[in-house]
């Protein structure tokens, strides 16, 4: 089966690659283009863990059509630190201790990053609902609320 | 394994592409097909795609509304006009989940999933969907018992009638997880109030059959009778006939036919 050509942005670069019928975008980023931030946790978007940004949009990478994102912008965990300095949301996963394993932590950021995005101030019910489709086996949640409400209100070391 | 991906600018050349291959499945957010695809059904041999701008048309002007089966619920919450819609489309995953999903796919959402379907059901809602033969409109409640066989079909929309009064529509998920979670049993009920006495009644559940189901011995229980502490009893009693809840990782059958009826009676008590 022919393969179809795809070009879109990744974390601000233009890149083109060559994808088979039906692949999802976290094979395309993973295998593809080399991006390993997004993890594979199930498949079925129920754990959050392949969450990344498509034109700013919280979207389940592995349930999403690579052919879909033609033309259009990705961001994930690998495009939000600013050069050699982590993002704000990552220093603040850091202080507060909001990663053990940190399987999903790639995931939780990119919806932290979301939420604040559109909503700088939030509260902490904001913050559970916005983590809500991410599931986290470690930590009981409590250390990555702290982390984002640390983030927003600007608590995290720069 | 590799599908063909056909898209097309219009819904009538995707409908044609749809209904003529056993093999094609509509995809629509992604969240349904693609799951499929990760877990290798082999019965998906292409995927068929509408960039069609008539598939994401929003009407709520009037009494009666209408949503283009591409409407993300997303879409649904940031809209006031849908604000009795809001309960059902926030109990439906994640963020990423409601930017996604749409309201064409819940329609073929399987248990535990498709809980905007139950709000449609007690909504009585039509389902405008083309086929081969052209576009039709279907009663939903035939749509959903007809699932199987409307997979060649092409969902182009979905309407209903607004609620004439905002406590006219009741609407719970029940979950063991929240704010996110499967549903053990989900509950939608539309109760128009005339003259102080229920016509019209509307009572929907999820997960208490193959499909979304109507309580109609509960409707019954209801008809024409003040919304009281002894019609809600009778109506709770009655929400358990007709249906037949399977087992699943969520509840089994037996949980979810003893829990029915206490949740509609809490559901229509105002009770949390």
């Amino acid at each position: 089966m022919a393969k179809t050509a795809l070009q879109f942005r990744h974390n601000g670069r233009d890149v083109a690659i060559f994808v088979d019928g039906g692949t999802n975008l976290l094979v395309a980023l993973r295998e593809l283009i080399g991006d390993m931030t997004p993890k594979f946790g199930c498949g079925q978007g129920g754990c959050g863990a392949c969450s990344v940004l498509i034109d700013g949009e919280l979207h389940l990478s592995c349930l999403t059509l690579a052919e879909s994102v033609a033309g259009r912008s990705v961001q994930t965990l690998d495009g939000i630190k600013d050069g050699p300095n982590l993002h704000p949301l990552q220093r603040a996963f850091a202080d507060n201790f909001a990663a053990q394993c940190g399987y999903c932590t790639p995931g939780m950021l990119m919806a932290a990053k979301a939420l604040l995005d559109r909503n700088p101030q939030p509260s902490r019910e904001e913050v559970v609902e916005a983590i809500s489709g991410n599931i986290c086996r470690c930590t009981g949640y409590e250390p990555i609320i702290n982390a984002v409400l640390a983030a927003a209100s600007g608590r995290a070391r720069a | 394994m590799p599908v063909t991906v056909k898209t097309f600018s219009n819904v009538g050349e995707a409908a044609a592409a749809l209904s003529s291959d056993r093999g094609a499945r509509y995809f629509g957010g992604g969240t349904l097909v693609m799951r499929a695809l990760n877990e290798g059904d082999l019965s998906i041999s292409s995927i068929v795609r509408a960039q069609d701008q008539a598939l994401l048309r929003i009407d709520a002007s009037g009494p009666r509304v209408t949503i283009g089966a591409g409407v993300t619920f997303a879409r649904i919450l940031a809209e006031r006009d849908f604000a009795f819609l809001h309960a059902p489309a926030r109990s439906i995953g994640g963020p990423a989940v409601r930017n996604m999903g749409t309201v064409g796919g819940n329609l073929f959402a399987p248990n535990p999933y498709g809980d905007f379907a139950v709000a449609l059901l007690a909504l009585d809602a039509v389902v405008s969907v083309q086929g081969g033969f052209g576009a039709r409109d279907i009663p939903i409640e035939e749509f959903l018992q007809s699932r199987e066989r409307q997979a060649g079909a092409l969902v182009l929309s979905v309407s209903c009638q607004k609620p004439l009064a905002a406590e006219a529509f009741h609407y719970r998920k029940v979950a063991r997880i929240k704010p996110k979670g499967g549903s053990v049993i989900t509950l939608a009920a539309h109760l128009p109030v005339s003259s102080g006495r229920v016509l019209g009644a509307r009572i929907a559940l999820g997960s208490m059959a193959q499909t979304q189901v109507r309580a109609k011995a509960a409707e019954r229980a209801l008809e024409g009778r003040p919304l009281d502490a002894s019609s809600i009893t009778a109506a709770a009693s009655a929400a358990v006939e007709g249906t037949s809840p399977a087992d699943n990782a969520l509840a089994s059958g037996w949980y979810r036919r003893e829990i029915v009826g206490v949740h509609l009676r809490r559901l229509l008590s105002g009770q949390k």
